[in-house]
């Protein structure tokens, strides 16, 4: 019985199947979705205002009223934490967004349009050759000031860093994704297409897209870990977002400075970080796995 | 192969050119003002002159001009200079820093052995830690070994060097006490007994560093190597009767290293950017540090040129690897 329902199973449950095999992938996503829905619903749970300075608590260990306990300024650490997370896993995500927008939009047009393939991947190799995090450094010194003067220090330095992280980080999918374009732009049901008279829209977005779906989730999923660790090595480096504003990498970094005394303070937001990215990668494994039929076969 | 070689660098010019403009544009584009930190009591004409001072009256293109004829043409003159004792560069304008007064180039190369040392040997202890356990992982796949130096390395690779260094300073430094917790860049090497302190103050740096070359490369290494291993001509090896040893090193590993060779030449830019943040965290006085106090301080001519070498690093690792790969394998062929 229930090898006949395996036999009928439409491509999600084979999808399913495949993806529950993996075990560190089942694993990383669910560790990553507690992460997620810790620091979206954590703050209706756990109220204490993270912004809030506590003076006469400051640097207090772990307790009942502070469960990770509290930094320099007396701040809530955990509520912190919950903060920092929104923010850093927000930007990784909008940064993700636009760079796999990006790739794809610049992937495609080269793969299917041959005048535009030469040009573009001359641009892609351009935008490899660059020093990425040198000029990532350079773009948020720059432009911090004016962008935050327009529209605000956080808006303003949020917008700059997931523009920024967007547009150093494209290249791997564009060229992933011109590589299947490429390779499906001549297969028979493409040519069919074209010939009842598909527009060159139409084709791109009927039988291309959901064609090469599956390797440009695979590289969502890990371009939101290398966004958030990008990001919060900007805000070690101190060129992120603003002190009060927190994020991961600016705790991590703020912490660094009583690394001597209170060495813990260190290891919170070190290790949401590390976990959250590890997570997303053991996530991006199990759904290369999944999606790709080749390797289906191959692991029986 | 020559015509290769020459075809590729004459064809990395136009790129470095290329790459030289947009990192002037975006320092030129910039809504700054690097006037804008000086106290509003200075009178117009003063600035003026401040502003002359810095370079700054000509148009942008000269000013492009002047940087790429300072960058290639003059530079070299001082390095022949300082190499053979002769003075062509006398008298010529070099690239003043705006935040030291000094050359910048003679600033790098003051900071330049810092970080060489710590990301060279950090390199080269990655690579060898991470070959041995590549190989051994792919030649027992789905064993015990493997799942566990796949879990390490995936570990390793998440977990970014603004974490483990500090990790590491809590645990070997405050706690244990055994090594230094910030890089002394003054430290002589003179006897026996500084050298051991040379060695001890670069363990913690050069751990976190080959950390991140380790989790990648065994990660190649073991894919390349399962690549091979269920090839014909392993099948051969193994039925003429050679040792178990003979058919892994010499027929396995040596098809394995070609694309992992590339792999080592490509990422040798990328540890640069990555010393960036190590040079941070132990407070290692090399060109990442420079780079972000030059950024701090809004040093335009010092962060071109450092970035500018950066570029220059990856290209040229871009070209090595592409030639590496033609020598290694004879199936590529680039005439």
């Amino acid at each position: 019985m229930t090898d006949r329902l395996a036999h009928q199973s439409t491509r999600n449950q084979q999808f399913w199947r495949q993806f529950r095999r993996h075990r560190g992938a089942l694993i990383g996503g669910v560790v990553f979705a507690i992460i997620v829905l810790g620091v979206l619903l954590g703050p209706m749970i756990w109220t204490i205002d993270p912004g809030y300075p506590d003076i006469r608590a400051r640097n207090q260990g772990v307790s009942w009223l502070h469960p990770l306990g509290t930094d320099q300024l007396g701040r809530d650490t955990l509520a912190r934490l919950m903060a920092g997370g929104r923010s850093s896993i927000s930007v990784g995500m909008m940064a993700m967004v636009l760079s796999i927008g990006l790739g794809c939009l610049i992937g495609m047009a080269a793969g299917f349009f041959k005048k535009l393939d030469g040009p573009l991947m001359r641009l892609t190799d351009l935008f490899l050759a660059l020093p990425l995090l040198p000029l990532l450094l350079v773009i948020m010194m720059l432009f911090r000031e004016p962008l935050s003067r327009s529209i605000g220090p956080q808006a303003g330095i949020f917008v700059l860093i997931v523009f920024a992280i967007g547009i150093t980080s494209w290249m791997p999918t564009a060229r992933v994704v011109r590589g299947e374009v490429l390779g499906l732009k001549e297969r028979d049901f493409i040519r069919a297409a074209r010939a009842i008279g598909a527009t060159n829209y139409s084709i791109l977005k009927q039988h291309i897209a959901p064609n090469i779906l599956s390797p440009i989730i695979v590289s969502a999923t890990l371009g939101i870990a290398t966004a958030i660790i990008t990001e919060s090595a900007l805000s070690f480096l101190g060129l992120g977002f603003p002190p009060d504003f927190p994020t991961w990498g600016r705790q991590l970094s703020d912490a660094t400075i009583y690394m001597q005394d209170y060495p813990g303070r260190v290891f919170w937001p070190g290790l949401a970080i590390s976990l959250t990215v590890l997570s997303v990668n053991y996530l991006g494994d199990g759904l290369r796995d999944a999606l790709d039929p080749r390797q289906q076969n191959l692991r029986k | 192969m020559l015509t290769y070689i020459t075809r590729r660098l004459v064809l990395s010019v136009p790129t470095l050119l290329l790459i030289a403009l947009i990192i002037f544009l975006l320092l030129e584009l910039a809504p700054g003002d690097p006037m804008a930190q000086m106290p509003l009591t200075i009178s117009a004409e003063v600035r003026e002159q401040m502003r002359q001072a810095l370079g700054l009256g000509e148009p942008a293109p000269i000013r492009f001009w002047n940087w790429l004829v300072q960058f290639f043409w003059i530079e070299p003159q001082v390095m022949i200079d300082n190499l053979f004792g002769t003075s062509l560069a006398e008298g010529k304008p070099r690239i003043i820093s705006w935040q030291h007064h000094a050359p910048v180039m003679d600033i790098i190369w003051q900071r330049l052995p810092q970080t060489l040392w710590v990301v060279g040997s950090a390199y080269i202890l990655g690579i060898l830690i991470a070959l041995p356990i590549g190989i051994y992982q792919a030649y027992r796949q789905y064993s015990v070994f493997d799942q566990a130096g796949t879990f390490v390395t995936l570990v390793g690779y998440s977990i970014p060097p603004f974490f483990t260094g500090p990790l590491l300073i809590v645990l070997f430094s405050v706690q244990l006490g055994w090594f230094p917790f910030v890089y002394d860049t003054t430290h002589q090497v003179s006897d026996w007994e500084s050298f051991t302190f040379q060695v001890k103050q670069m363990i913690l740096p050069v751990m976190v560093l080959s950390l991140q070359t380790t989790a990648q490369i065994s990660r190649y290494m073991r894919a390349s190597m399962l690549d091979n291993l269920d090839q014909d001509y392993v099948r051969t090896a193994r039925a003429k009767g050679l040792s178990e040893a003979r058919v892994v090193i010499s027929h396995v590993l040596r098809n394995s290293m070609i694309p992992v060779v590339t792999v080592i030449a490509l990422g040798m830019p990328a540890i640069f950017g990555g010393a960036i943040i190590t040079e941070k965290v132990f407070g290692v006085n090399g060109i990442g540090a420079q780079l972000i106090g030059a950024i701090q301080a809004n040093d335009l001519p010092t962060v071109q040129t450092l970035t500018f070498i950066f570029a220059v690093l990856i290209v040229f690792a871009n070209i090595v690897a592409d030639i590496l790969y033609g020598v290694l394998d004879p199936r590529i062929r680039y005439d």
